[in-house]
């Protein structure tokens, strides 16, 4: 890595990246302004803008890597956005290839989960708004990732969160779908603070908020400065990806539909803060402190989303809490510095992939099954549905880190650079994401024998039946990159050689647990994993409605180890009640000694009230006593 | 076209048509609406144009027309803008045809046992009427001229709330008045005490902004005369707590005269700050801006809980506006150019914003006959482009990104960062609680199933997407390209920084310290 934040400038095709978000942009505002009459041809239009953004994405990184050595990342100014004395804010696109990376994810399993949404979404009246707000949340996605500066990332940043918000709440008649949109708004925005703070801090110490001046300027900060901008920074990660303590709204988010829990919440958006820690690797590898907070963060959740997911019902509920898990993941990878961006960013894709199959697969499931999300219903589904059970279970053996499936390949890595950042905390967040693996094979193996194997426990008016073509060829395809994906972006185009320009030069690490011995170590975990989901849940019936008389960890795990519970009672009933008293107190505290005081002085607006002709002519005296005592004073001033 | 009389002609325009309208006979309801729509727009025009025509390198005060009045006493007629004042002359602009549109069947029903006394006629003639009162409350450049202003714009307000609001119009509109004269009283005794001072420093006594702006008063005195504009100044802002009138005003005036009064009349207070306190007593100035920087954070959180808790829609909107209240006080006494600016910026895009947001309830309420969020619900399956723009405008209030509040917001948080952080992050908390009260209001409204009493719900109708659009399209324009605003506001915030004496620099590195 050069000097970080030294961008050429943008040339040719490369200057047109703002395109990429320009065309879906458009597309969001036709489908909204056009009206019903765009209600027959609004997924054609929501479709082909995004394909075409996709063909675009393959052009422009095709360019920037026939970019000479050093002009690997390239910078474009669009217009001036806040422009006030010192501040210049300027809305401008950086395209290097950690966001060409993304650009490629978003735009690739989104053109294909927009493909697979006409079938999905074919008989809701209301498809053409579900396009645009698809569009939208695409266009606000890339310039997320596109964006040249910490002002431009939080518009794309409250823009993916405004989508979301829109899209969670889509079935916006079933009070559930509400209210999980607006916690997610909220839980979102307490992240966001975190993140616009920051934008403060840079501001006020190095006087600028672009990726250049921040990046160029970042070794110049006091080290308390730079740790503070890491733990914000990860604090508005945390709010987008729903990590520990901001996880709580992600699960919820499965009321929308399921092409959007695909896109949005598990392949794309719910990445952007470990995009975010990522593109800000000048500060954090100034802060040992902030990496340190990063990767207990992800320890702690991607332990926290594999126990809970054991124990949920709902088939998209554990694929949440995979979600949260895999995110956490992520974040372990990303907060252990150099050696472990271009390793987290495997992981996200290869999950980008897998989690967005498994998405779309339980979908397909929901689609031919009347909408039921109960795992408990179903069961034997595998000779209803061939497509969907072959593609998922590609899907899963990827998530499970099956060896040589794309999820093995980076799984592996993360739990070996763990290992390897050494000492004490090495060893912890080695071993706990290596547990977490083997948890990740117990829930999701409980989840395919509960949804395709074993005796059928279907509603009797349920009639399975395979989704149509324009569903299971996204699906194939998404499983083909579940399967080949791993190796390819490890031993084809490695993926760590096309991200030094970006992250620098992977360092040399002396190995703590020789790989071989992870890799060993973890199939084993996993395979112990499926073998006892197989021994508890396959072995015998699954009863239709969950058993009562659990242990209590079970009973922790069904009820999220207590976070709704947390959150409700510390923040939600102590604000309810803190809401009211203050209402209280402004109706008959400060009002009523207003309202006292007023009626103190000799009763006057009561008998005001009484006829607005009094009214008027005590109001003109009050101008003429007011005339008086000004001419008073001017006489006074004048003679006096 | 520079030596084109902009600001008498738009005084006078509203104003003559406005007591015109009176010898229209009172059932010509066409006639008196039709002509209050083409003036108000033939104002919009002209503001336009004189925005266009404003430099601003050009001299701070542009416009200027300066007619004697009281010689006696050196009062004068004096108008001109800066360009604070200039965008403020522009809100008021976009601001009344809209209100027109949205009240085009007020006082139509006078007398058919609806209680309200009003009739159209005098409605439109008041608002016309407020208009040319409120241009020129921001283009006086003359104190007493000012003060005048100040006082006068009070009346038209009175009726409109008095003779047309909710069923507690008379007390809402009683208490607005006490308020407002009470601290117009207080103001009267400083501007009086300003002139005594001139009078005294330069031997010939005046009202004029800038001869008394180069006056050094003494501190003590300064303190004094400070306290006297600015309690004036925070209660119609208003600040904590000096806001109770507010949430009654709001609530049980008409639409249209609520979305004036909160969206215009209101910022005659922060403008007021801006204006007269910090170029006036840069010394007061300094020394009372913590504490002023306490009310208004206070404000911010203290009006964002109460706007949660509030089961009236109209209520609600007015606690909102408390809380962006507080933003706007903390960006002008924060010292900053960014803060300041943002705070100028601020008062524009609440204008729109909460105008959007009050001329949707409104819409809202005018369908359901009740200003109760339990009343409503699932308004969304059958009402969506009203639902639409509901949600636009509050996302405009919650300040989201794209749209034109953000704008604001962030130059207001940012800018006061660096010289004070704690109240900055303070503040930066209300933005949680922003989205709170106005997504809790959403739902609450617009999800969930259709209840009964919305059932039927008819949509948009062409008349309001037309007064609605507009400031839908604002919302956006202003979000995505504020720089030209931005243009006009900068330098007029800078001479205003350099008259407090606020050093430039502290925007930068935070070397004020924190507290």
């Amino acid at each position: 890595m050069e000097i970080p934040g030294t961008y050429a400038e943008a040339s040719g095709l490369l200057a047109s990246a703002w395109l990429l978000v320009g065309i879906p942009l458009i597309g969001a505002a036709v489908l909204l302004l056009g009206g019903r009459r765009l209600d027959k041809a609004g997924h054609l239009i929501g479709c082909a803008t995004i394909v075409l953004d996709f063909v675009l994405a393959v052009a422009l990184v095709a360019a920037l890597a026939g970019q000479d050595e050093g002009e690997k990342a390239v910078t474009d100014t669009l217009f001036s956005f806040i422009p006030v004395g010192e501040l210049q804010v300027d809305i401008g696109m950086l395209f290097d290839p950690l966001s060409a990376v993304f650009v490629l994810l978003i735009t690739g399993v989104g053109a294909l989960i927009h493909i697979y949404s006409i079938g999905y979404m074919a008989h809701d009246r209301a498809r053409r708004r579900f396009f645009a707000y698809m569009n939208l949340f695409v266009a606000a996605m890339l310039l997320l990732v596109l964006g040249n500066g910490y002002v431009t990332l939080y518009i794309g940043w409250e823009g993916v969160g405004l989508a979301s918000y829109l899209l969670i709440a889509f079935w916006y008649r079933r009070p559930a779908a509400a209210t999980a949109a607006k916690k997610a708004f909220i839980m979102n925005r307490v992240g966001d603070v975190g993140l616009i703070i920051a934008i403060f801090v840079m501001f006020a110490t190095l006087g600028s908020t672009s990726f250049a001046d921040v990046f160029a300027g970042a070794s110049g900060l006091a080290a308390g400065t730079v740790t503070a901008l890491g733990l914000l920074l990860l604090l508005g990660a945390c709010g987008k990806s729903g990590q520990v303590p901001l996880q709580a709204w992600l699960p919820d988010a499965m009321e929308g539909p399921t092409p959007v829990s695909a896109l949005i919440h598990a392949a794309t958006m719910v990445t952007a803060g470990v995009y975010l820690i990522a593109r800000s690797a000048p500060l954090f590898d100034l802060s040992e402190t902030a990496r340190t907070a990063v990767t207990v963060v992800g320890l702690v959740t991607l332990l926290y989303g594999a126990i809970v997911g054991c124990a949920y019902d709902d088939i998209k509920k554990v694929l949440a809490y995979s979600t949260v898990s895999q995110i956490g993941y992520m974040f372990l990878a990303v907060g252990l510095g150099p050696a472990g961006y271009a390793v987290a960013i495997l992981h996200l894709l290869t999950h980008g992939f897998f989690k967005a199959g498994l998405f779309l697969g339980a979908g397909s499931v929901m689609h031919g099954m009347n909408d039921e999300v109960d795992m408990r219903k179903f069961g034997g589904l595998g000779s209803k549905m061939r497509i969907t059970y072959i593609t998922f279970a590609l899907g899963y053996l990827s998530l499970i880190g099956f060896p040589f499936f794309s999820g093995y390949f980076s799984k592996d890595l993360v739990i070996e650079v763990a290992f390897d950042s050494g000492g004490t905390l090495g060893w912890i967040l080695g071993g706990g994401a290596m547990l977490a693996a083997g948890l990740t094979a117990f829930y999701m193996t409980r989840l395919m024998v509960m949804t395709f194997l074993g005796r059928p426990r279907w509603d009797s008016d349920a009639h399975p039946h395979e989704s149509p073509a324009v569903m299971t060829v996204p699906m194939v395809v998404l499983s083909l990159g579940s399967v080949f994906a791993g190796f390819i972006l490890v031993n084809v185009l490695p993926l760590s050689d096309w991200l030094e320009p970006v992250f620098g030069p992977e360092p040399e690490v002396d190995h703590v647990v020789a790989p071989i011995v992870v890799s060993i170590l973890t199939t084993i975990v996993v395979a112990l994993g499926v073998g006892a989901a197989w021994f508890f849940v396959a072995r015998r019936e699954v009863p239709v409605r969950p058993p009562v008389n659990v242990s209590p960890v079970i009973k922790a795990a069904r009820a999220n180890l207590y976070g709704d519970a947390f959150n409700e009672s510390v923040f939600m009933r102590p604000g309810q009640w803190l809401t009211r008293a203050m209402v209280y107190v402004d109706n008959r505290g400060i009002d009523g000694a207003v309202n006292g005081l007023a009626a103190g002085l000799g009763g006057t607006s009561g008998r005001l009230r009484r006829t607005q002709t009094g009214f008027v002519r005590s109001y003109a005296l009050s101008i003429l006593g007011g005339a008086l005592v000004v001419t008073v004073a001017f006489l006074a001033v004048r003679f006096g | 076209m520079s030596d084109f009389p902009y600001l008498l002609v738009l005084m006078l325009l509203p104003l003559v048509t406005g007591l015109g309208l009176l010898a229209v006979p009172e059932h010509r309801h066409d006639v008196i609406r039709r002509a209050a729509l083409v003036v108000s727009l033939v104002v919009l025009v002209l503001t336009v144009l004189m925005t266009v025509a404003f430099e601003p390198s050009g001299p701070r005060f542009q416009f200027v027309q300066s007619y004697p009045w009281i010689p006696d006493f050196g009062v004068r007629f004096s108008l001109g803008v800066d360009g604070i004042a200039l965008v403020m002359i522009l809100l008021i602009g976009v601001l009344v045809p809209v209100v027109v549109g949205a009240s085009w069947n007020e006082g139509a029903d006078a007398g058919r046992g609806t209680g309200k006394s009003g009739s159209m006629r005098t409605f439109f003639s008041w608002l016309l009427v407020l208009e040319a009162l409120l241009i020129g409350v921001f283009a006086a450049t003359d104190i007493f001229l000012f003060y005048v202003f100040f006082e006068a714009m009070l009346v038209p307000m009175y009726f409109l709330i008095g003779s047309f609001g909710g069923p507690r119009r008379q007390y809402a509109a009683v208490k607005f008045f006490l308020y407002s004269l009470v601290g117009g009283l207080i103001m009267l005794a400083s501007v009086i005490g300003l002139y005594v001072v001139s009078a005294n420093e330069i031997g010939q006594g005046t009202f004029a902004f800038d001869a008394l702006r180069q006056i050094s008063i003494d501190p003590d005195l300064q303190k004094l005369l400070f306290l006297g504009f600015f309690i004036a100044f925070a209660i119609k802002a208003p600040l904590v707590p000096f806001h109770t009138w507010l949430p009654d005003a709001g609530a049980e005036a008409p639409i249209g005269g609520a979305v004036l009064l909160v969206g215009v009349l209101d910022k005659v207070g922060t403008f007021g700050f801006l204006r007269y306190c910090l170029p006036l007593f840069p010394d007061a100035s300094r020394a009372f801006a913590p504490a002023i920087l306490v009310l208004a954070v206070l404000g911010i959180l203290y009006g964002a809980l109460l706007a949660m808790g509030q089961t009236d829609m109209k209520r609600l909107v007015a606690y909102t506006s408390i809380a962006h209240f507080g933003f706007i006080a903390l960006g002008v006494f924060a010292f900053t150019t960014q803060a300041g600016t943002g705070a100028v910026l601020y008062m524009v895009n609440h204008g729109i914003s909460t105008g959007a947001l009050f001329l949707i309830v409104g819409v809202l309420i005018s369908r359901g006959k009740s200003r109760t969020i339990g009343d409503y619900g699932g308004v969304g399956s059958v009402a969506p482009l009203l639902a639409g723009a509901f949600l636009l405008a509050g996302l405009s209030s919650l300040a989201l990104p794209g749209t034109n509040s953000f704008v604001s917001e962030f130059l207001v948080l940012l800018g006061s960062f660096g010289p004070y952080p704690v109240f900055s992050i303070l503040a930066t908390v209300g933005i949680i609680l922003a989205a709170l009260y106005i997504l809790l209001m959403y739902q609450r409204t617009m999800h969930g199933p259709i209840k009964p009493a919305v059932r039927g719900f008819k949509d948009l109708s062409k008349r309001e997407m037309a007064y609605l659009s507009p400031l839908l399209a604002v919302i956006i324009v202003l979000g995505v390209y504020p720089k030209p605003l931005l243009d006009i506001i900068t330098p007029a915030v800078n001479a205003t920084m350099s008259d407090v004496g606020a050093d430039q620099s502290s925007a930068q590195a935070g070397n004020e310290g924190g507290d």
